[in-house]
């Protein structure tokens, strides 16, 4: 379990001032122009050596992202682009980020953005997050006045400027290249990669774009050394990582935690066990929804790091838990993720566009348990026709929850079916009817 | 160049290209709905999956860059089930309503559900039913059929720079529409309809009045206006059915404008079908000689002085080459192919045609439209314009126009003036624009008909021709001197001498009665009425239109679909059409009629053939021999255009009032009559509703 002293979250809670004063008094803000003056490579080097793998979801290694950069700054401008669009169902952490630690993401975004070259950064905030973005304005005019951004931020000679922009709560603009174009004024659709943000990106100039929590820890990485953040962890998978709980647990919570716990220990400790005792566990979906569901025996021994469920065939995504009992109908929560990612896919390319819809419609008649058992095969292979051949990772998102359906609750879908034709017998007209199809709207 | 295997085909492509281009390179079919070589990628309909070695998932090969050493594969397993997936997604809401569709025979999903789809739907949920959107009386939707691919918002986007198009909604709400009720704006929206690989935009006008295979295909040249934009015609049995633009990447690229599209209604409209004598005031058909013989006992009492041609906008090279020999043969020498009245100096062909050449707007850095509308005069060729526009980037292409303000030009531009002062500013440097012109490394100026029109036009065009000599416009390789003309038959007459011999009379000398027989071959955009009653009157034309009204005689020819004729364009580029259909009833050729007649004049022209007139024009004229080609040459070293007058100061206005309705064959046709009632006359549309 992690150690209050390695804790980088420090508020979390919001226990204590979230302005500059108790953002001071916890040691942000401090020496922010020495970490600058080691210089855009040791700072890098730096991240490289902590191991610290992006926090929104996918895991790519973000001192090496950083890299990716131009070395130098030529016509065209430098952007960072931090993504507080989080919108994942069940995903909760970047909100307690923006609304209790600003000034810990304000002081990490000066020097990730002194690290890539660039001089101003945005943030873009889900249009949900009211207080949150208030907040963070706060804190970022805090800033301005006291001279830590702005022109010479925080007396390091670099200039920086930190703008927010609120989006209008589409799941899609948390894709980053959509994020892009809903920030460049455009309709939150994904881009085509390559050419990657880093060669072209905001504006047609070279940007990084990283989720809030990533950015957030790198002022204490580089304050604390990046050998203490791998020492964390497990490797390949280090550090600390802000998590959640949520669902049929005792005490649903957001917190801070090593990577590499095993999922049962983190559920008993920070969720106070399931609701009803370990053995009324059904299943988690480990980190928001677009990651495939785990049966609870495998929930027993898993460790919540990035390697460790992909090996389960999940994957940590955002690292927040939806714990769900046996009083759970499992077929109907992904039905209704279906219906999340048929609502939000953006409609630009075939595979989503079409095959979101058509998944949530067999979804809706599996809960009912209205279709054939052949369906599930065939409901499985749309997934298989979605997944890898769109645009962005929605329709990988949209698929692999139905996939971990099919791979651990085949037999209740099976049973479904088998009720529904017990119960009005003969051959199922698999026909949905009207009022179905404007309930799945 | 980059080295790319595609299969086991090694290609060398350049850098940049995308993998379908290595694969089409290599010879290898892609299937594509989204992609279109003329406009921007969007890589969102995910047929042209592809396989690359080394990449985790198969990729979209329209938008990945090529690499050198890169392996493509283009018929796997893997990418066959990729493309059979989503053909299986954009079928399971496209209505199967093939039999009632018309993009049926030419329909890219059809096409490609012969390779990839599948027998069986799987689908046995509800489809999904888009509400139709009114475009405007050209572009008919079916919305529901729309596969959301956005290549009609790209195009009206991008290359006819009306943004009226656009995907509202998202997911499986998304769709196409014009986000309110409004007819298309552009002059290019027919585009739309061949743009579209599925049957959501269709023709309106031609909506369910052929097939594709039915039609009998030939290509011609447009002459809706001098870009003589290269189109096809499809003709079923004895009509044109439709008409659709043809690659040509010098002059219109595959665009066509709407009033060479639409038109084709008016092919079979208002025709002259028989020849017609007027009778103690009143027009009576006739037989061919009975027509003859009433023009050859008027022209018997006629000296030759006292005869006269005018040729109309839409004649092809070969007829007013005949009509030139006829009038010649009568000792007249009272020819004009100039209805508007325009001037020109013919003594160099540099100083009346579009020297730069359509496709090197593409290499010019700055442009000056003096007294032309591009938009409403040559609508493909502001196209160019606007290609050229966008792709030099911001401020890398400055545009200034002097004459009317243009309603939306579809580019950027800055007006310096509304009337030829502002050539004078520009010249002597008073203007900034001149430095802009002085600094650009190729410069262009476009000289429209608003300008060459005028009482001054010889000026004018004396002061542009020299403002394009001290700009620099004018070197040994690029010259930026350019006439836009309006009328396809212009340059060829001009070229053909068909212009007032010595002592020779001008058109407006012709109709206020410097002669006793008028000749009018098509010639209609005029005001008969300011023809005196004394004169003997004789229409060949097609149309009955202000010339046939006013005729004594009429002949009727032949429309430009219905015979094998040459075409000059605004470039000097010559090229040949040809015949798709017969001429209705008794009409015949143009050329034919001329040599008929001179032989009951006793003056039989020196050719019984299409071909002998041919090798006779081009002995005589050899630039008309010079077959699609518009050589590009420099303009310096040239004597400068003689400068006859003073300027005037009369602000410039431009030629054409109604885009849709300019000659004879669009002022016959329904579709044209209904655009311009929508689009010119927008009022009364209102004061309808």
């Amino acid at each position: 379990m992690l150690a209050d002293s390695d804790r980088i979250f420090t508020n979390l809670y919001g226990h204590n001032d979230w302005r500059l004063a108790g953002a001071r008094a916890r040691g942000d803000w401090d020496g922010t122009a020495d970490i600058i003056a080691r210089g855009r490579d040791a700072i890098i080097n730096e991240m490289k050596a902590s191991g610290l793998r992006g926090r929104g979801g996918a895991g790519f290694p973000t001192g090496v992202k950083w890299s990716f950069m131009p070395k130098t700054i030529g016509d065209l401008p430098h952007y960072l682009v931090i993504n507080g669009d989080e919108s994942e169902p069940g995903t909760c952490k970047d909100r307690e980020i923006l609304r209790n630690e600003p000034h810990k993401l304000i002081e990490s975004a000066l020097i990730a953005s002194f690290a890539m070259g660039a001089h101003t950064s945005y943030i873009y905030i889900r249009g949900e997050f009211a207080l949150e973005a208030r907040r963070l304005q706060y804190a970022i005019d805090e800033a301005y006045a006291a001279g830590l951004i702005g022109k010479n931020a925080a007396g390091s000679g670099w200039d920086f400027d930190f703008f927010i922009h609120r989006g209008a709560g589409a799941y899609i603009c948390g894709e980053e290249t959509a994020l892009l174009e809903s920030l460049e004024g455009k309709k939150g659709q994904p881009r085509m990669k390559p050419p990657f943000p880093a060669a072209m990106g905001l504006y047609g100039c070279p940007t990084t774009v990283n989720n809030v929590e990533s950015i957030t820890v790198a002022a204490t990485i580089l304050r604390r050394g990046g050998a203490w953040f791998s020492a964390l962890g497990r490797p390949n998978n280090a550090g600390t990582k802000l998590m959640a709980i949520s669902g049929h647990v005792n005490t649903p919570c957001v917190f801070e935690e090593e990577l590499g716990v095993p999922m049962r220990e983190i559920i008993e400790k920070h969720g106070g066990g399931v609701r009803g005792g370990w053995d009324n566990l059904l299943a988690v979906i480990p980190g928001g929804c677009s990651v495939p569901v785990l049966p609870a025996k495998t929930c027993e021994t898993v460790l919540m790091d990035y390697d460790s469920l992909r090996a389960e065939r999940s994957g940590l995504g955002t690292g927040c838990m939806i714990v769900m009992d046996k009083s759970t109908d499992i077929i109907k929560a992904i039905a209704r993720f279906s219906q999340f990612f048929k609502h939000e896919s953006c409609g630009q390319c075939t595979p989503c566009r079409e095959g979101t819809g058509w998944m949530m419609r067999v979804m809706n008649r599996m809960v009912e348990g209205r279709a054939e058992i052949d369906e599930i095969d065939m409901l499985e292979q749309v997934t298989r026709q979605v997944e890898g051949h769109t645009i962005c990772a929605l329709g990988d998102a949209a698929a692999w929850p139905i996939q971990g359906l099919i791979r651990h609750f085949r037999p209740e879908m099976e049973a479904r079916i088998m009720a529904y034709k017990a119960k009005h017998g003969g051959p199922v007209s698999v026909q949905v009817p009207a009022d179905m199809a404007v309930a799945a709207e | 160049m980059v080295k790319v295997q595609v299969d086991d085909v090694i290609v060398d492509v350049p850098p940049g290209s995308s993998a379908l281009q290595a694969c089409e390179a290599a010879g290898k079919e892609i299937p594509r709905f989204c992609y279109h070589e003329r406009l921007s990628v969007a890589g969102n309909c995910r047929m042209c999956l592809v396989e690359v070695v080394r990449a985790p998932k198969p990729v979209a090969s329209c938008g990945f860059p090529v690499g050198e050493g890169m392996i493509i594969k283009t018929d796997t397993e893997v990418v066959r089930r990729a493309r059979r997936a989503v053909m299986e997604f954009l079928l399971i809401n496209h209505p199967l309503d093939c039999p009632i569709c018309d993009q049926g025979g030419e329909c890219d999903l059809q096409d490609q559900a012969f390779g990839y789809g599948s027998g069986r739907s799987r689908y046995l949920e509800e489809k999904r039913a888009v509400v139709d959107k009114d475009l405007g009386p050209l572009v008919k939707t079916v919305m529901t059929r729309c596969i959301q691919c956005t290549r009609c918002v790209r195009f009206s986007t991008e290359i006819a720079g009306t943004p009226e198009l656009g995907a509202v909604s998202r997911g499986e709400s998304l769709e196409i529409t014009n986000y309110v009720e409004k007819a298309l704006t552009s002059e290019l929206s027919g585009n739309l309809i061949d743009i579209c690989p599925v049957g959501a935009l269709t023709s309106k006008p031609y909506a369910f009045h052929a097939r594709p295979w039915e039609m009998k295909k030939t290509d011609a040249i447009d002459v809706m206006d001098a870009v003589g934009t290269n189109i096809r015609l499809q003709a079923r049995g004895a009509s044109v059915m439709r008409i659709m633009p043809r690659v040509n990447d010098a002059v219109n690229e595959e665009w066509l404008a709407d009033k060479g599209r639409f038109s084709v209604d008016g092919l079979t409209r208002r025709r002259l079908d028989t020849p017609w004598v007027r009778v103690h005031g009143k027009l009576t058909k006739v037989s061919w000689q009975d027509a003859f013989v009433a023009i050859a006992q008027r022209l018997k009492v006629v000296p030759g002085n006292r005869i006269g041609a005018i040729a109309g906008d839409l004649c092809d090279t070969e007829s007013l080459y005949a009509l030139r020999l006829l009038m010649e043969s009568l000792g007249s020498a009272n020819l004009d192919c100039r209805q508007d009245g325009a001037q020109y100096d013919v003594s160099n062909r540099a100083f009346y045609t579009f020297n730069s050449t359509i496709a090197g707007i593409e290499e010019a850095d700055a442009l000056l439209v003096v007294g032309a509308v591009p938009r409403h005069e040559a609508p493909v060729l502001n196209a160019r314009i606007r290609k050229r526009f966008l792709a030099a980037g911001r401020d890398k292409f400055p545009i200034a126009y002097v004459g009317a303000p243009p309603t939306d030009p579809t580019y950027d531009y800055d007006l310096i003036g509304e009337g030829p002062s502002a050539l004078a500013d520009l010249l002597d440097g008073r203007h900034a624009f001149a430095d802009v012109l002085a600094g650009a490394k190729k410069p262009m100026i476009i000289l429209g008909h608003g300008a060459l029109t005028r009482p001054d036009a010889q000026a004018i065009l004396a002061a542009c021709w020299a403002l394009a000599d001290k700009v620099g416009a004018l070197t040994p390789d690029w010259h930026g001197f350019n006439v836009l003309h309006t009328a396809a038959s212009r340059v060829a007459g001009l070229d053909l001498g068909f212009l007032p011999g010595a002592g020779g009379r001008t058109a407006a000398g012709m109709m206020s009665g410097g002669v006793d027989v008028l000749w009018l071959l098509g010639a209609d955009e005029m005001d008969m009425h300011r023809i005196g009653p004394e004169t003997f009157v004789i229409y060949q034309g097609h149309h009955g239109d202000a010339g046939a009204a006013r005729a004594d005689v009429i002949l009727p020819g032949a429309a430009y679909t219905e015979k094998s004729g040459t075409y000059v364009n605004t470039e000097g580029r010559v090229q040949r059409s040809f015949q798709a259909v017969f001429p209705p009833g008794d009409a015949r050729e143009d050329w034919r009629i001329l040599r008929a007649l001179s032989e009951t004049l006793g003056h039989a022209l020196p050719f019984d053939t299409l071909d002998a007139l041919r090798a006779r024009m081009e002995a005589e004229h050899p630039v008309l021999a010079r077959l699609d080609t518009a050589p590009r040459f420099g303009g310096a070293g040239l004597a400068a255009p003689a400068a006859e007058g003073a300027i005037g100061s009369e602000p410039f206005h431009p030629v054409i009032a109604d885009y849709y309705e300019t000659n004879a064959v669009s002022r016959a046709s329904p579709t044209m009559a209904e655009c311009s009632r929508v689009y010119a006359r927008p009022a009364l549309v209102q004061a309808a509703e």
